[in-house]
C-alpha cells in the first residue's frame, strides 16, 4: 500500500466490517477537542450544583440508531401536573462527545400546560445524551439515552 | 434570506393546551468545521428563541451549536384569551428575526 493513508475502498470495507460486527460507527474526520464525559459531568454540576440529581420523571426520545448526526429528532417530556405550584421550570439537554457538552436549555412555566419540547439536534459521535428537568420546587430529575450515530456532525470538512 | 414558519392553531377553547411549532431558516454554523485549507469556519448560530403571548414570555430557549441547521422547536402552552403570539430569534453577527401569529380563544 503506497502512502500513509489506506485507500477509500479499504477504509470502506473496514468500516463496513466493523459496523457489521459491532454495530459500530466511524468518524468522517478525526478532530481533537471533543467534549469528554468529564466535561459532561462538570456541565451538569454547573446546573444542579450540590442538589441531588434523581433519575425519573423525564422521558428522552431519540432514535437509538441514527444514520445522519446532522439532524436527529429529539423530544423531551416530563411528568408533571403543570399547575401553578407544581410545574417544570426548565429542561436542559447535554451530550457526552460533541465539541461542547451543551445542546439546549428550554424555559417553561406554569402556563405551559404540558412539559414537552421537541427539536432537532446534532451528534458528532455515538454517545450518551442526558436531559435534566428542574421542577418548581428546585428538584432535578434526569433521563439519559445512548445513541449510535453512523454519520457524524459538527466536525466534518467542508 | 431568512424566513420563519410558525404553526399555531387559529382557534382554541379557553383552557386548551395547544402545541406551537416554529421553524426558521438559518445555517447554524457550529464553528468547529474546517475548510479544506484547514481554517476554522467561524461560528454563526441562533443563540436565543423567545415566545411571548400577549406580551408575556411563555417559552424561551437557549440554543447551542448542537442544534441542527434551520432550528425547529415545538412546545406547548395553555391559552386563556384571544391574542397574539410573538416569536423572536436572536443570533450571532447581529441576527434578529421576529414573527407573530394570532389565535382566537372562545
Amino acid at each position: 500500500m503506497p502512502g500513509n493513508h489506506p485507500s477509500t475502498r479499504r477504509r470502506f470495507l473496514e468500516t463496513a466490517g466493523s459496523a457489521a460486527l459491532a454495530g459500530a460507527l466511524y468518524r468522517v474526520t478525526l478532530q481533537p477537542a471533543g467534549a469528554t464525559p468529564a466535561m459532561l459531568n462538570s456541565a451538569i454540576r454547573n446546573l444542579v450544583g450540590e442538589a441531588p440529581l434523581r433519575t425519573g420523571k423525564v422521558k428522552l426520545d431519540i432514535p437509538p440508531l441514527v444514520e445522519n448526526g446532522n439532524t436527529v429528532p429529539m423530544t423531551v417530556s416530563v411528568t408533571s401536573p403543570m399547575s401553578a405550584d407544581d410545574y417544570v421550570r426548565s429542561i436542559h439537554v447535554f451530550n457526552e462527545k460533541n465539541p461542547q457538552p451543551y445542546i439546549g436549555n428550554f424555559h417553561l412555566g406554569p402556563t405551559s400546560g404540558r412539559a414537552q419540547v421537541s427539536t432537532r439536534i446534532r451528534l458528532a459521535d455515538s454517545q450518551k445524551v442526558v436531559a435534566i428537568a428542574q421542577m418548581s420546587d428546585g428538584s432535578f430529575w434526569s433521563a439519559s439515552i445512548d445513541v449510535v450515530v453512523t454519520l457524524a456532525a459538527c466536525t466534518e470538512e467542508l | 434570506m431568512a424566513s420563519a414558519l410558525i404553526n399555531v392553531p387559529k382557534r382554541a377553547k379557553r383552557g386548551d393546551v395547544i402545541e406551537i411549532r416554529a421553524l426558521t431558516s438559518h445555517i447554524m454554523e457550529p464553528g468547529y468545521r474546517r475548510t479544506a485549507a484547514g481554517e476554522v469556519v467561524p461560528r454563526d448560530i441562533i443563540t436565543s428563541f423567545t415566545c411571548r403571548y400577549n406580551g408575556r414570555e411563555i417559552f424561551r430557549a437557549e440554543l447551542f451549536p448542537a442544534i441542527s441547521a434551520n432550528p425547529y422547536l415545538s412546545f406547548f402552552t395553555t391559552v386563556s384569551e384571544s391574542g397574539k403570539f410573538e416569536f423572536e430569534w436572536i443570533g450571532d453577527n447581529g441576527f434578529s428575526q421576529t414573527a407573530s401569529a394570532a389565535i382566537t380563544v372562545e
